[in-house]
């Protein structure tokens, strides 16, 4: 891997300081930073190509549909997808898991049967009871142990004729679990079950394979992979798409149009009803490629560094218990100081110039779980440095010092 | 003593303080020393939610002056209560409905007062001069 501080060199921000402190930046799982590369062709495509795509016969829209196509290419080569018009653009993944779940609801039927993990972000649950109220089916829920490892004995037991849906999350973002997603796959289709795999929280780190995976519907965010906010990416296997009704009318989903009946356009425009967010979909192009010269392995390697470290380092602090110890986890910590309300340890930090997440995590179940009202979660990139770990770790001293 | 001239006791009382570090432990111990609500009245119908802190609000007429109570899980938020409790407790309805919470800037807590925040100090402002809004219509 490039050098950590030569890469750093690429994210504006991290040189800015905050309450007069230099930044550390450890909520990565809420948003990542973004690399001049990615601003520039944000700029670059507002300063140049500025149209509308797909219908203008100008140069400018030819242009700007050109780069926003290379980006669906861009993304469709990185995930492995079959066609590019598996790649729908989406604003994000739970605009993503939205769109699957109300295709959904046509499909479903009374006594059907929707599986989703004790592990899910509040975006993955609230869309399938809603599906669940309108259509009848049941929602069930795959239990976790105290580690945060999903009970694969007892998900096999939940599986029936009757399943039509599972849904699980690549990795937790509370917890940073690692789910067995291959695994999950397998067994959701021995029963003609179709899956729904949240990726948010692993597409920063590894780099999925939606053939091998052998995955129907897969969700990301660009934001959470050095990208922009509000563009995201739905695979979806082309025969599921193609059985799956359009989520949103408007402009761009349509073939013909007349009072009496309307005709859809083809994949992927009959998902992408709308302008949609050309610059963030192209500036998403240009994050992907970002992370490809980086490299996936390299980042995968570099951040289970840091994580071993600031595990080390944190559990010598004495009354700090870390939630989440899957065997196979991502560089997330989410942690408590023993007597210390989470959000205390937060406001301390930021005031130290450290970004930590604190609350439930939009993942109030397993907060219930381990009946705790939220952790403080601290979650690393490559960016990031040890040095910036011992920061949190004396932070974190002064809070437990200050508060107790 | 009026709610302004407390406001400005404590502000008085911050600028004492030379950094943040000093004006947190002091807001830190404040939080620390009071046991603020009876906990009978810790109830979920008193309970104002805040995504990342809770905070419980209780109100009594005494004599033409309303006694509030509150509490909360986060210390750092117990604390804030406490300045919000010494200004506001303790004073006529309608003084508390004029009142102004502008101190909290002037103290270097701003922040905590945000909105955007979500630690329910926002909605505890709200929730204490509807109290003193009912009240007062109950006076007249």
């Amino acid at each position: 891997m490039r050098n950590v501080q030569d890469i750093r060199k690429d994210f504006p921000i991290l040189s800015r300081k905050v309450n007069g402190k230099p930044l550390v930046y450890f909520d990565n799982a809420a948003t990542s930073q973004t690399p001049q590369q990615v601003i520039d062709a944000i700029v670059d495509y507002y300063s140049n190509y500025n149209a509308n795509i797909h219908r203008g016969v100008h140069t400018l829209s030819q242009e700007a549909t050109d780069l926003y196509e290379q980006a669906r290419l861009k993304i469709q080569q990185h995930f492995n997808a079959k066609f590019s018009h598996e790649i729908i653009f989406t604003s994000g993944t739970t605009h993503g898991i939205n769109l699957v779940a109300n295709g959904f609801s046509a499909l479903l039927k009374k006594g059907d049967d929707i599986v989703v993990s004790a592990l899910e972000h509040h975006s993955n649950i609230v869309p399938w009871q809603m599906l669940c109220e309108r259509t009848g089916a049941n929602l069930k829920v795959i239990p976790m142990n105290a580690h945060g490892e999903l009970l694969l004995d007892a998900y096999a037991d939940l599986l029936s004729k009757h399943t039509k849906l599972v849904f699980v999350n690549h990795i937790s973002n509370a917890l940073g679990t690692i789910n067995p997603i291959k695994h999950i796959i397998e067994k959701a289709h021995e029963v003609g079950a179709a899956v729904l795999i949240d990726g948010a929280q692993s597409s920063p780190h590894i780099k999925p394979d939606v053939q091998d995976l052998d995955v129907d519907f897969y969700v990301v965010s660009a934001h959470k992979m050095c990208g922009p906010t509000g563009v995201g990416m739905l695979y979806g296997k082309e025969a599921w798409l193609k059985k799956l009704p359009p989520y949103q009318g408007g402009g761009e989903m349509i073939a013909e149009v007349t009072f009496e009946k309307t005709t859809y356009a083809d994949l992927p425009h009959k998902f992408e009803a709308g302008t949609p967010n050309i610059a963030g979909g192209i500036a998403f192009g240009t994050a992907i490629d970002y992370m490809n010269t980086i490299g996936f392995q390299n980042i995968a390697k570099y951040e289970h560094d840091l994580l071993e470290y600031a595990t080390e380092k944190l559990l010598q602090i004495k009354g700090l218990k870390i939630y989440g110890t899957a065997k196979h986890k991502t560089s997330v910590i989410s942690f408590n100081l023993d007597g210390i309300h989470p959000y205390d340890v937060g406001t301390i930090l930021d005031k130290l110039g450290i970004a930590v997440r604190t609350g439930h995590h939009c993942a109030q179940p397993i907060m219930d779980f381990y009946n705790i009202p939220g952790t403080v979660r601290a979650s690393f990139a490559f960016y990031n440095t040890k040095s910036e770990i011992d920061a949190l770790v004396e932070g974190v001293k002064k809070a437990k010092m200050m508060l107790s | 003593m009026s709610i302004e001239d407390i406001q400005n006791e404590i502000i008085d009382e911050f600028s004492m303080f030379e950094d943040w570090e000093e004006r947190y432990q002091y807001m830190i111990d404040l939080g620390k020393d009071l046991p603020l609500i009876d906990d009978q009245y810790k109830t979920d119908s008193n309970i104002i939610k805040g995504c990342q802190s809770k905070v419980w609000v209780h109100a009594e007429m005494e004599d033409d002056k309303i006694v509030f109570t509150a509490d909360s899980d986060a210390i750092i938020t117990k604390g804030i209560i406490a300045i919000l409790i010494r200004t506001f407790s303790n004073q006529h309805p309608k003084d508390i409905i004029n009142a102004e919470t502008d101190f909290i800037d002037k103290i270097g807590l701003k922040e905590h007062l945000s909105p955007t925040r979500a630690n329910g100090l926002v909605s505890m402002v709200k929730q204490l001069k509807m109290y003193a809004i009912a009240y007062q219509t109950q006076l007249n």
